[in-house]
């Protein structure tokens, strides 16, 4: 994503989690759609996950990634938000040994990577632990 | 007369990375003498972290503690000597993740270690003209100092927000007053393109740090006839620990009204943020109707200083978001290598 | 209306540091015609994933053409993730079935050796939905190795009981010529290997390289007047779901790869109990288990039980991706389902030599984009 405008599109959701929740099944979708994938409904509104939830996994990752070549190793959580929806990012402020399935994290924004050729920095949600 | 008639803090937060890195770790590093450390550690920013991250976290804090809808504030101002761009705002970033008004006025400070402050006047000023509702005034930074250079034992990471509107009995503390006093004295700077600042040495203590931290304070207590015994709580800026210290010897202040603000020892000085997190760890601690004295030095040079009185909402507020000591207890001790990596000291 | 398979070309997996993407793409097309003996077709299908971002070109299609000295013919490329291959399949086989063509050549072709290994990380992670998983820091990698861990504690699975299946890809790849990796590992080889994002480890999945495979496809009227080996396109089945498996209700329910070998086995009219092997998409090791148990060739939790019982060897009940899978015989993304589909047509035919899997009438290919997000199911069988 070296284009600006690809990445500030996104902002909605890598800031705020914020994107579209189906009034009639309450399944959430991440930043703007037409139709409910889960029940195909088409009344969907704006809204914002929670900014906690449950850790489900975790995985230390050690083989370096395009765009954040100097951040290995870092930890991916698959997370379920306090309202169910799952949602994968980035762990921060931690480590490894003081993760534990079950335990409580809540999201901040932390600089994700540093475009390769515009240099752009990237802000976006990642998790750490419940204080 | 700079007197300040209707703002108050109605909100304050600060953060601090939970990275340190003890002054030993680099004086054996570099063969200097690990007796006299100018502060014990000093607090990291971690990989992920910069100048933006860090006032969002304070910005967050505060926001909970004033308790206003974010779409309200429409004034974001961050004092800072480490904006991660050149050019572009690192206030637009944080008021875009908070989800402040779009109709807001933001812009970024420089004035070395007093930027932050520079933030306050700002918005002070905007609340008291009626101008906006209410507005948050940031400081942090992610200070570098030149491996092996002397600033390497304290330049430090960190940040300090105050959600600021008119007075309340509900708020945190009024301002009363403020002054500034600046004038042209190089002991310190980065010129452009520069990735390490230059410093002057020993000069940047008498006719720098001293003699502005000073004659600000003088001016502020004389204009309003105070005496000390008419402050309750000192707030310097801290550049090591022994400066504060000094200045309250000269002024003949009781450590006791100078201490409870000293952050440097656990966190090194965080330029832009460490005056406005020595004032947030005395608002941590004060109780309504207390009056405080908070100035600013920054190296250039110049110091901002401010009468502030604590009121009634302080101690019902002081609880909705980490404090100081809350936030540094959240420590994770770092080595060498591991701080060259996080502030991307390494050259590939 | 059915679909012949007439002929094969495969060229060698391997870092094929100075062949062009194009080369490799005529040796392979050129081979397959050669084998049918036929000197045209009708038109030309190039399964492809990553040439915009390797090679930097498009129009493969045109291009495909162009190498093969087939000025003219009728053309396109086909990119569906990991599953492209059968999907150009699928693409060739409706124009046969409509009518619209009668021989299609299918070339897949990819060069990974352009990429760094931190590339070809980013590279596998645009399968996924960038808008909210590449952009959060998050690849493919570790979103596998997010949904390996759920399969082991679910299941009460270790690492050395997955380790089975990259076992199993290298021992079949050893007498595959065509094949990356002509070694045998042991389980020992992929616990000592480094892990890459925990659980999953360097063995546990495929590394770069180039190849090319084409299969060519005819109509039943111009399938009877060739001499090659034919085998028949029996059973289709496709099925999407959402991009990230997270979105899912259980990311660990791989439920297009159901739907796809089901509607594929329907179409052909045959139980599970009639195929005689399976070609399924490895990419990750654990991604083997997981498709034979969705696929309902094993129970839930069960296919790493009935590996080490030896049913996934090539003299077991049911031989496993009989040359290697994208493990031994290598991924080169765009290609490697065409490879699977070649190699199931050695088979069925009886010509898999070293790598015969005795009485072979009816074999399963699959393939996967993402994780799941997108499942292809083929059935090949003999010409009785």
């Amino acid at each position: 994503m070296s284009k600006p405008a690809s990445y500030w599109r996104l902002r909605p959701f890598v800031y705020r989690l914020e994107g579209s929740r189906c009034v009639k099944c309450g399944h959430f979708h991440p930043l703007v759609r037409k139709v409910c994938r889960r029940c195909g409904s088409k009344n969907l509104e704006r809204d914002r996950l929670p900014a906690t939830g449950i850790l489900r996994h975790f995985t230390v990752v050690s083989q370096a990634q395009q765009g954040m070549e100097k951040n290995t190793p870092f930890i991916v959580a698959w997370v379920e938000m306090d309202d169910g929806s799952k949602v994968v990012a980035q762990m921060t402020d931690c480590e490894p040994e003081d993760l534990k399935p079950a335990m409580k994290v809540e999201t901040v924004v932390r600089k994700i990577k540093v475009d390769g050729e515009s240099r752009l920095i990237f802000y976006g949600i990642k998790f750490r632990p419940s204080a | 007369m700079p007197r300040i008639s209707d703002a108050a803090i109605l909100g304050y937060g600060c953060y601090v990375p939970r990275y340190r890195i003890k002054g030993y770790e680099m004086a054996k590093l570099w063969g200097k003498s690990t007796s006299e450390l100018p502060v014990k550690e000093k607090a990291v920013a971690g990989f992920d972290e910069d100048t933006v991250t860090m006032s969002i976290e304070a910005a967050r804090h505060a926001i909970n503690r004033a308790g206003v809808d974010p779409s309200k504030i429409s004034a974001v101002h961050v004092g800072t000597e480490s904006k991660p761009y050149a050019v572009k705002p690192s206030g637009t970033i944080v008021a875009e993740v908070l989800g402040l008004s779009r109709k807001t006025t933001s812009a970024d400070f420089e004035f070395a270690c007093k930027a932050g402050t520079e933030a306050v006047q700002m918005v002070t000023a905007l609340v008291e003209a009626g101008r906006i509702e209410y507005g948050l005034a940031i400081g942090a930074d992610t200070a570098q100092g030149r491996p092996g250079d002397a600033l390497e034992f304290t330049a430090a990471s960190g940040a300090a927000a105050f959600v600021i509107g008119k007075n309340s009995r509900d708020c945190i503390a009024k301002f009363e007053y403020a002054t500034s006093y600046v004038s042209d004295t190089p002991d310190f700077w980065r010129r452009s393109y520069e990735r390490y600042p230059m410093h002057g040495s020993r000069f940047t203590g008498e006719p720098a740090y001293f003699h502005h931290t000073i004659s600000a304070v003088s001016t502020i207590m004389g204009e309003n006839g105070f005496s000390v015994n008419d402050i309750d709580y000192f707030v310097f800026h801290q550049p090591n620990v022994k400066f504060p210290l000094a200045v309250a010897k000269v002024l003949s202040i009781p450590l006791e009204k100078v201490k409870p603000a000293i952050v440097a020892d656990q966190i090194g000085n965080t330029y832009a943020a460490c005056s406005m997190i020595g004032l947030v760890k005395v608002l941590d601690r004060a109780e309504p109707g207390q009056r405080i004295l908070f100035t600013s030095y920054g190296s250039g040079a110049g110091s901002d200083s401010f009468l502030l009185v604590t009121c009634e909402g302080l101690e019902r507020r002081r609880n909705l978001a980490p404090t100081f000591d809350e936030m540094v207890s959240r420590r994770k001790e770092i080595d060498y290598s591991t701080y060259l990596k996080f502030r991307e000291k390494i050259r590939v | 209306m059915r679909v012949y398979v007439g002929g094969v070309g495969l060229t060698k997996v391997d870092e094929h540091w100075e062949r062009t993407l194009t080369e490799l793409m005529a040796e392979a097309g050129l081979s397959a015609l050669e084998s049918a003996g036929l000197q045209s077709v009708d038109a030309v299908v190039v399964s492809n994933v990553f040439a915009e971002s390797l090679q930097e070109q498009v129009n493969l299609g045109a291009y495909f053409a162009e190498v093969l000295g087939l000025r003219g013919v009728s053309c396109l490329r086909v990119e569906a993730g990991g599953a492209s291959g059968l999907a150009a399949v699928y693409s060739a086989a409706s124009s046969i079935v409509s009518g619209l063509n009668k021989a299609v050549l299918v070339v897949g072709a990819e060069k990974m050796s352009d990429a760094t290994a931190e590339e070809a990380v980013a590279l596998s992670s645009m399968e996924e939905p960038a808008e909210y998983i590449a952009s959060l820091g998050v690849s493919q990698l570790a979103e596998a190795a997010l949904i390996y861990k759920e399969y082991l504690i679910r299941y009460g699975l270790e690492q050395e009981d997955v380790a089975y299946f990259p076992v199993l890809g290298h021992e079949h790849a050893q007498t595959a010529p065509h094949a990356q990796y002509q070694f045998k590992i042991s389980v020992d080889t992929v616990m000592n290997s480094p892990y890459v994002a925990e659980p999953l480890r360097r063995f546990d999945t495929t590394s770069p390289a180039d190849g090319a495979a084409a299969v060519l496809l005819l109509s039943e009227e111009l399938a009877r007047k060739l001499d090659s080996p034919k085998a028949v396109l029996k059973g289709f089945g496709m099925a999407s779901d959402y991009l990230s498996p997270f979105d899912r209700e259980d990311p660990v329910e791989m439920r297009s790869i159901n739907f796809a070998a089901q509607r594929a086995l329907e179409m052909a009219g045959l139980s599970r109990g009639s195929i005689d092997f399976v070609e399924v998409h490895d990419s990750y090791s654990f991604m083997a288990p997981l498709s034979l148990e969705a696929m309902g060739f094993a129970e839930k939790g069960y296919a790493c039980h009935d590996a080490r019982k030896g049913r996934w060897s090539l003299s077991g009940e049911t031989p496993l991706n009989t040359f290697g899978g994208l493990k031994g015989r290598g991924n080169p993304v765009g290609a490697s389902n065409i490879y699977s589909l070649a190699e199931a047509y050695l088979q069925v035919t009886g010509n898999a030599e070293k790598n015969q899997v005795d009485g072979a009438k009816a074999g399963l290919i699959q393939a996967v984009a993402g994780l799941g997000s997108y499942a292809a199911a083929v059935i090949i069988e003999e010409v009785g």
